[in-house]
């Protein structure tokens, strides 16, 4: 070995190049609240946040592991349950309250272990099927097992019940985003260095090619059942912070629905990058908060989001996103900036059109009979007129025919954002 | 000299056919050992059986003497025996370094460990760079494995399999599907990775087999037929009929 | 006896529409690899075309029940060849995404379209009858036109997969999809058809079921993950298997879920006693619970049951 290169490369140096999204990370947590301080934000803001944590440990699985779980609000659900009970616990007046998510992560290990320990054993479709069928049963638990879940009223407790922290009682909104903000700080930053850490990366190893990895003397199972097992701890940290802002968890928070949204967030925001189901949770919860408040539709909106990312981005907004690298590392960004506009702004609009049209739809059905005006986009609009479906219609029709036109100008900017220019062609 | 592997009445059957009757081999420690014969022969399917990623018919396979019957993939790997695959098998989508440095981790002695950082380590980074060096890929260090040329993704795979410093290589046609200039650089890199360990190597090429192994095994029908030093199996009357007549009259 | 009677009749019913549905999951599964998550939603969707157009379009029942599984087929085949097919390259697990985010999308059009509620869809006056009675349990005319429906349909499929050329080329897919196509046959328009034709299926399965189950937003949901569990219960890609476990879950929901077995009766049986406060006791869910209340989950825990002692299904033959 004594032949080794002599390249003294510092491997592992913390440099500031690596730090820094953790810094700035920490200051928008920090800063948030500062800005955007009433009730209803500071709300959402927590939301989002359990949501990053939980969204996180999912793709720990989906993304590192190449596991496609149906049933992983499980974890997640049985921690936020069992913090409940801690909350209503005699002893609750001895725990303080920021270590409680810490119980709700040990739970959700402990049951990632038991049914990891049959469910890891392959990989695919097995394993996503076993993932339905235990999140089914356990959401049918949920309504026979009373003494845990409570039936279908769930458990409540109150968060101010537990042992002051350094004179904190967690009453105040902002004192629970705090804590929210600082357990996600931390999960995040052990789910990261855990992908850095030998298991972490023969994960990845087993998700590309589990059987190359079992003759480098890794057992793919083993590798499986340790990220299966991390995973639900941190579902488990999730769960307890849940616990911890609605003071109430229900059969829906474990749920094969709640299971399902948890793989569409993660999936929009791609699996790709560490980061990415981070981009997913906010934009998902932004989307669910604006839309929600606009239309009753919000969740066909998002289905259609879904199914088209799937289609043509598979590697979901961080994959849209990393796909700019090449042109930004040639410096070509800006050959990009014309054609986007040109393109996607009549795509949008034509959408929107689109949108009308089926804003539309559901008011003739759903409108009380004799009532045809509605409020769109900010105008009054009779939808028994001929007019008002024309104008949308064109629009639609317009706006995307525009966009098709454009496309083949994009395609040809993008390309030649993506190129090495050979010198004879370089701008002077 | 002591025994690095041997094969002991092997069996193996699919179904009704007896893919691999009967196999006695024995490969000394530092012998470059070729196993060749035609298509179909088995010869696939006897690594497939020795590196316990199918379970033998009946038989026993020992390495050092230690018994594999009934043994994982990856507990086979630990005593000490490493394999390619005659069809690509790297990981694609992660970089040249990290399919190196995956390799290393388990004969370094990390195990599933979730405390230690992997870019933290000396020794292994160092020791993955030194392949990379040794299989002349350091240029392509931070690519994604899957876009390597076809040359380099079969570099790779010894790559691969020599990282976990086993003293058994067993390589699967590892110059298959290749042009003569990249089957010399392949064959002169074999050379150079494996010195002072075992080699396995199933291979077609004649002018790779004479040039690389001490003692040649010919397979026919799931049976060796002659074992022996390139001059006795050249010589041989069996396997001149069985086999080698046409290839020998090119060499 | 009489109950027996009318469970076998009614598990029947049930076990013969999950055959429906599971028999053309399962043979999609097996020419393509994916698990169509969203068949259920086809099922669905023939549930609402039948009511749209026998209702509304006024063709009738029988009118309904032939054009709205051609409508769902079409649909189906298009979505293969333009959404599957797209995404097939991605591998798998985006596929199985696909499927599932499909599923989501058909159950909110059909709400854009239709509404969150159950809609008035119900069997035809001429087959809503009591046919004959069991005891003094009536048995529906309907119950039978479903059962002589289903039959009917599982003869046909039966004689296309082992009489007929096609029939021969499919099942050829199922086990060697690779030869097939090497011997020159047009694997994906098969497999265009194939998906056509399984979601028709569903689609029937909808249309008669519909009136019968209820037709609501929920009803591919309900009743989809069931079918997973039918075709994993026995043996992905297997059709006698997939016959097999459908009667299997059919009757074992119907019988679980009218037999009032209770717990507390079996606890007490074995000689031990209730407790006096019921809210004390830890175990007091162990005490109320009664085998209706369980019966729901049984197709769950005997699908975990077999994934883990026998993955291949009952009559698979190869490992999911």
């Amino acid at each position: 070995m004594s032949t080794a290169n002599t390249t003294n490369r510092a491997y592992g140096a913390i440099t500031l190049g690596t730090l820094l999204p953790w810094i700035i990370g920490a200051i928008i947590l920090l800063v948030l609240p500062i800005l955007m301080g009433s009730k209803g934000q500071l709300t959402i803001m927590s939301q989002m946040s359990i949501m990053v944590v939980f969204a996180l440990a999912y793709n720990m699985l989906l993304g590192q592991g190449g596991m496609l779980s149906f049933g992983h609000a499980v974890y997640m659900g049985m921690g936020s349950f069992l913090c409940l009970h801690v909350m209503n616990a005699s002893y609750f007046g001895s725990v303080p309250l920021p270590i409680l998510p810490l119980i709700g992560g040990f739970f959700g290990l402990g049951i990632a272990m038991i049914i990891g320990s049959f469910s890891t054993r392959s990989a695919g479709t097995i394993f996503a099927m076993i993932s339905l069928g235990l999140g089914e049963l356990m959401a049918a638990c949920v309504l026979i097992i009373v003494v845990f879940f409570g039936g279908e009223e769930g458990i409540s407790g109150y968060r101010d019940e537990g042992l002051p922290f350094f004179g904190l009682e967690f009453i105040s909104h902002i004192e629970v985003f705090y804590l929210i903000a600082f357990w996600l700080f931390v999960s995040a930053a052990l789910m990261f260095l855990f992908s850095r850490t030998p298991v972490g990366r023969m994960a990845n190893a087993v998700r590309d090619n589990p059987e190359r990895a079992q003759f480098l003397g890794y057992s793919a199972r083993w590798v499986r059942f340790v990220s299966f097992s991390a995973s639900g701890f941190f579902c488990g940290i999730a769960g307890g912070l849940s616990a911890i802002l609605f003071e109430i968890a229900t059969e829906s928070d474990l749920n094969v629905t709640a299971s399902g949204v948890i793989l569409l967030i993660v999936f929009l925001g791609g699996v790709g990058f560490f980061w990415g189901p981070i981009i997913g949770a906010v934009v998902f919860i932004l989307l669910q908060t604006v839309l929600g408040l606009q239309t009753h539709l919000w969740e066909l909106y998002v289905g259609v989001i879904f199914v088209a990312m799937v289609m043509y981005f598979p590697g979901g907004l961080a994959g849209i996103i990393m796909s700019h690298a090449v042109a930004m590392s040639l410096g070509k960004l800006g050959l990009l900036v014309r054609p986007y506009l040109t393109c996607v702004l009549p795509a949008i609009i034509g959408i929107l059109g689109l949108c009308g049209l089926i804003e539309m739809i559901f008011h003739m059905r759903e409108a009380p009979t004799g009532e045809t005006e509605m409020t769109l986009f900010w105008t009054a609009i009779d939808t028994h007129h001929i007019w008002a479906w024309l104008v949308f219609g064109v629009i639609a029709a317009g706006g995307i025919l525009l966009a098709r036109q454009q496309s083949s100008v994009l395609k040809e900017a993008w390309d030649q954002a993506n190129t090495i220019d050979t010198p004879a062609e370089e701008p002077s | 000299m002591t025994l690095a592997l041997e094969l002991d009445d092997l069996r193996k059957s699919f179904g009704s056919a007896e893919i691999i009757r009967g196999l006695n081999l024995k490969v000394e420690k530092g012998e470059r050992h070729a196993i060749i014969g035609p298509n179909g022969a088995g010869k696939s399917t006897m690594f497939n059986l020795i590196t316990g990623r199918f379970p033998q018919t009946s038989g026993h396979v020992r390495l050092h003497g230690t018994d594999l019957t009934g043994l994982q993939p990856f507990q086979i790997n630990r005593l000490g025996l490493s394999r390619s695959f005659q069809i690509t098998n790297i990981f694609p989508k992660m970089t040249v370094f990290e399919n190196v440095r995956c390799s290393l981790l388990w004969s370094m002695g990390f195990k599933y460990s979730f405390w230690n950082m992997v870019s933290r380590n000396r020794a292994l980074n160092e020791g993955a760079e030194e392949i990379l060096e040794q299989i002349n890929l350091t240029v392509r260090r931070d690519l994604p494995a899957g876009v390597l040329s076809y040359a380099e993704q079969r570099a790779l795979e010894i790559g691969i399999t020599i990282a976990g410093g086993a003293d058994v290589i067993m390589l699967d046609e590892p110059t298959a599907g290749m042009s003569n200039t990249e089957t010399d650089y392949i064959v002169n890199l074999i050379e150079k990775v494996t010195e002072n360990k075992t080699l396995i190597v199933v291979e077609h090429d004649m002018g790779v087999v004479f040039g690389l192994a001490d003692r040649i095994s010919v397979l026919v029908y799931g049976e060796i037929i002659a074992t022996g030093t390139p001059e006795e199996v050249r010589s041989d009357q069996k396997v001149q009929e069985a086999y080698l007549g046409a290839a020998l009259e090119d060499h | 006896m009489d109950l027996i009677l009318v469970n076998l009749i009614d598990g029947l019913v049930f076990g013969l529409l999950l055959f429906m549905l599971s028999s053309g999951l399962t043979l999609i599964f097996s020419m393509m690899g994916v698990l169509n998550f969203a068949h259920a939603s086809f099922y669905m969707l023939g549930a609402y075309f039948g009511y749209q157009l026998s209702t509304v379009l006024g063709i009738g029942f029988i009118g309904g029940l032939i054009v709205a599984p051609i409508i769902v087929g079409v649909g189906g085949a298009l979505i293969e060849r333009y959404g599957l097919r797209q995404v097939h390259q991605y591998g798998h697990v985006p596929e199985l995404i696909f499927t599932f985010g499909l599923a989501l999308l058909i159950q909110e059009v059909v709400k854009l379209f239709w509404g969150q509620n159950q809609i008035p869809y119900f069997e035809p006056a001429y087959l809503d009858f009591a046919l004959f009675s069991v005891g003094d349990n009536a048995i529906k005319a309907y119950k039978v036109f479903m059962i002589f429906i289903s039959l009917a349909i599982f003869g046909g499929l039966l004689y296309i997969l082992t009489k007929t050329r096609i029939g021969m080329i499919i099942q050829a897919a199922l086990s060697y999809p690779k030869t097939v196509e090497a011997l020159g046959h047009n694997v994906p328009f098969i497999f265009m058809g194939v998906f056509g034709v399984g979601t028709a299926l569903a689609g029937v399965a909808g249309v008669i079921a519909g009136p019968a189950l209820g037709t609501f937003p929920g009803m591919a949901f309900t009743l989809g993950s069931i079918v997973f569990v039918t075709i994993v219960v026995g043996g992905l890609g297997s059709l006698w298997g997939a016959l097999l476990a459908s009667l299997l879950i059919g009757w074992l929901t119907t019988f679980a879920a009218s037999y009032n077995l209770r717990m507390e009766d079996i606890l007490t049986g074995l000689g031990m006693t209730k407790p006096e406060v019921m809210s004390d006791s830890m175990l007091q869910d162990l005490w109320t619970l009664t085998l209706p209340q369980v019966g729901p989950i049984l197709p769950y825990l005997l699908m975990v049951l077999i994934l883990v002692f026998r993955p291949q299904g009952l009559l698979g033959k190869r490992e999911a």
